[in-house]
């Protein structure tokens, strides 16, 4: 089988062979933005919806960027760069509906985009100075999740929840609901992963498995964890897989609203692979230059989710020189927003580490916060003093 | 095993017998002689290949060793811990990397009802010599999962020796030891120290596997650390003896089992006793310590045993995390309780 790694040789051929023909998926922009018209992903969209997810990937790339230089000059303690990733979480972002519920990876930064969190909120995650941010039932959005895989599994038990509440198949596109899980390549050897494929399966879940391929787990090539596609293993656990070009924003956008759609139908789980790539490194701590093979990330770079858009827009006249200039300097004015929001977020105070511990009173954490209290005006006392 | 900490390896060695080391250097070397002095040596984790590993604890070692002995492994705990358990079943001595604490809990069925009692359910016959190097502990202004302290774990869990090092000569020759065991090994590394620098003496270790070092003596009070909290408790140690107050410090170096026999000599002679660690308090390793100094030096005492550790709360966002963990002024705090008896 021409897509199965060489048997032997731990890191087999990579899986980007050069020109990236090889790879089948579905794809509505090619990366000259020449339109394709797949008939199983028939995709209307008004010149306001194309200009929106030009908006998106510009601003989010902006976001992303800006947090970037954050990290660098010491006002976030990490970032998790999305960089080449904007189109895949726009197109699987938008395809939401309202009530719909997602489960993020830690690298999400286009999904929290799409729900309305405050970047500010994101911020305050690597800046340290909260462990989340924001109440996931306000948006629909539950918490970025770090330790790998673990979301899918709670994305898989919430959708039960859907079931049971009867939010499936009513045919009230404002009542029926679907759950999207995001993880990465990576996240599919773990065992709460294929727990969560297996629950979904045998209990016909109103589930959107959102795996981005984007070629690496920190320096390990997806070959280390799939021997064949990764939208292949679907079969084997009963429900379709498909694969779809991660930097085409409108294919993503279509097949992630076709298994949404699905879902809420009641006709069970989907598994997507978003295939893209990590444009930069796996984290702010990362080099990948001890593990990146030279020449990937120049092939990659001609096939940018936001230049073929551009292409697009001025092949259909959807938009002009005046229109990107004007993004352009949204853009500019989310960076200084973002970097002042950055800057201002507050430090929590010391005794919040006690807060929110349990629901109710519990004797050891009030006693160790009043310990705490008391250590801390010990200082205060002392300093008053001299 | 022969004997925890009888193995030393006799190489000559050049260019100078003592080098000045990090921490993660000094495990990279002691890693490396491991690996040279016996083949079925094997080092398993995530990205411990080409990237030599997060904190670079493996770097070269893929290039030298080739990919059959130092494996990338896909991204699954369980299946890091569960394989290797089948590896040395079938005569080899894996050492696995947990990238952070916080990742060790996927494998946890794997640690604590496999690897742990595997020689105790075969009656004797099967032995799984793994070493499993967990990453551990706070202070580098990490996101959530990346801080965190869970010996206590696994030191409650039988099957397991335990240990810790503080400083490159303790990991460089502790690593080896672990290896050099036929037990399973959890081997814990405070990060924080990685890249602190000290003298190595590539000619012996310092101290078999399983005993307490005493690293600094003193006479009022014994204070009783490990791994991070090492460093912490000597500049304590230090701050006081500037207040006239001579405090010993013992690095207790395995957590399972304890060498008690350490301790209670030192705190026949200072009388008080104060345990520091980054875990929390609740249930931690300095429960057990003082329960049994407690019992071991009733008469001797002139207070009771003391704790400085985390409060019972998960690690909190790091803009807090300096007032969660156990510095030189709580440990300070302590010592001043412990001696107003
Ligand atoms: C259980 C667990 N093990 C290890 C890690 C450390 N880690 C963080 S991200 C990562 C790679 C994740 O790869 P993938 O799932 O492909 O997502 P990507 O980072 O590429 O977006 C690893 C190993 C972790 N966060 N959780």
């Amino acid at each position: 089988m021409s897509d199965l790694a060489s048997p032997r040789g731990p890191a087999g051929p990579r899986s980007v062979p050069p020109g990236g023909e090889a790879i089948d998926f579905v794809q509505l922009l090619t990366p000259d933005g020449a339109r394709k018209r797949p008939a199983e992903y028939p995709l209307d969209v008004d010149a306001d919806t194309l200009r929106g997810f030009y908006r998106d990937l510009v601003l989010l790339r902006r976001f992303d960027t800006e947090a970037t230089a954050l990290q660098r000059h010491g006002e976030l303690g990490l970032w998790a760069p999305l960089l080449g990733q904007e189109a895949a979480q726009i197109g699987a972002g938008r395809a939401l509906a309202p009530q719909d519920f997602a489960f993020p990876t830690f690298r999400e930064h286009g999904l929290t985009w799409c729900r309305g969190v405050d970047p500010a909120q994101v911020l305050a995650l690597f800046r340290g100075a909260s462990l989340g941010g924001w109440d996931p039932a306000v948006h629909n959005l539950h918490l970025y999740s770090i330790v790998i895989g673990t979301q899918v599994l709670h994305a898989a038990g919430y959708a039960m929840g859907i079931q049971r509440d009867g939010h499936v198949g009513t045919g009230d596109p404002a009542r029926d609901t679907a759950v999207l899980a995001c993880f990465g390549d990576g996240a599919t050897s773990q065992g709460d992963v294929n727990e969560a494929f297996v629950f979904a399966s045998v209990f016909n879940l109103p589930v959107v498995f959102f795996c981005q391929n984007n070629q690496f787990a920190i320096s390990e090539p997806n070959q280390r964890q799939s021997r064949i596609p990764l939208y292949r293993r679907a079969s084997g656990f009963g429900f379709p897989g498909v694969r779809v070009d991660g930097n085409d924003v409108l294919a993503v956008y279509a097949v992630t609203r076709d298994a949404l759609d699905r879902a809420r139908r009641g006709e069970g789980p989907t598994f997507i692979e978003a295939y893209t790539y990590r444009m930069g490194a796996h984290t702010t701590s990362d080099d990948p230059s001890r593990y990146r093979p030279t020449g990937e990330l120049e092939h990659w770079q001609q096939l940018d989710p936001i230049d073929r858009l551009v292409e697009y827009l001025l092949l259909t006249q959807t938009g002009d020189e005046r229109y990107f200039a004007e993004i352009a300097a949204e853009a500019d004015a989310l960076g200084v927003r973002v970097r002042e929001a950055c800057r201002s977020i507050p430090n929590p105070l010391p005794e919040s580490m006690f807060d929110h511990v349990h629901v109710e009173p519990h004797a050891q954490v009030d006693a160790d916060r009043a310990w705490f209290r008391a250590y801390q005006s010990s200082f205060e006392t002392a300093g008053g003093a001299a | 095993m022969s004997g925890p900490g009888d193995h030393q390896v006799a190489d000559s060695i050049e260019p100078a017998d003592v080098q000045t080391l990090t921490m993660a250097r000094a495990l990279n070397a002691g890693l490396r002689r491991a690996m040279e002095s016996d083949p079925t040596v094997l080092v398993m984790g995530e990205d411990v290949g080409a990237l030599g590993g997060v904190f670079r604890v493996t770097d070269g070692l893929a290039k030298d060793f080739g990919d059959e002995r130092v494996i990338d492994t896909p991204l699954a705990e369980s299946g890091i811990v569960g394989a290797a358990i089948g590896l040395a079943m079938r005569g080899y001595r894996p050492v696995c990397e947990i990238q952070f604490d916080g990742f060790i809990y996927p494998a946890f069925d794997q640690l604590v009802s496999q690897l742990a009692k595997m020689h105790y359910r075969t009656a004797g016959a099967v032995r799984v010599p793994v070493v499993v190097r967990v990453p551990y502990g706070g202070g580098i202004g990490a996101v959530e999962h990346h801080s965190e302290s869970p010996e206590a774990y696994f030191a409650h869990t039988a099957g397991l020796r335990v240990v810790t090092c503080a400083t490159p000569q303790d990991a460089h020759w502790m690593i080896q030891q672990a290896i050099a065991s036929d037990d399973p090994v959890m081997f814990f590394e405070p990060k924080r120290r990685y890249w602190d620098k000290g003298s190595v003496d590539l000619r012996a270790a310092s101290a078999p596997l399983d005993r307490a070092r005493v690293v600094r003596s003193g006479e009022r009070l014994t204070i009783a650390a490990y791994g991070p909290m090492v460093r912490t408790a000597l500049d304590a140690a230090t701050v006081a003896e500037h207040e006239g107050i001579s405090i010993e410090v013992v690095d207790l170096r395995s957590l399972s089992p304890l060498d008690v026999p350490t301790l209670v000599a030192s705190v026949e002679r200072t009388r008080r006793l104060v345990v520091v660690h980054e875990a929390q308090t609740f249930l931690g390793m300095g429960a057990e310590i003082a329960a049994r100094i407690t019992e071991a030096c009733f008469y001797q005492l002139e207070a009771p045993v003391l704790r400085v550790g985390g409060f019972h709360t998960p690690y909190p966002a790091s803009r807090v995390e300096e007032d969660y963990l156990p510095d030189v002024d709580r440990v300070l705090e302590a010592a001043d309780r412990v001696l107003a008896y």
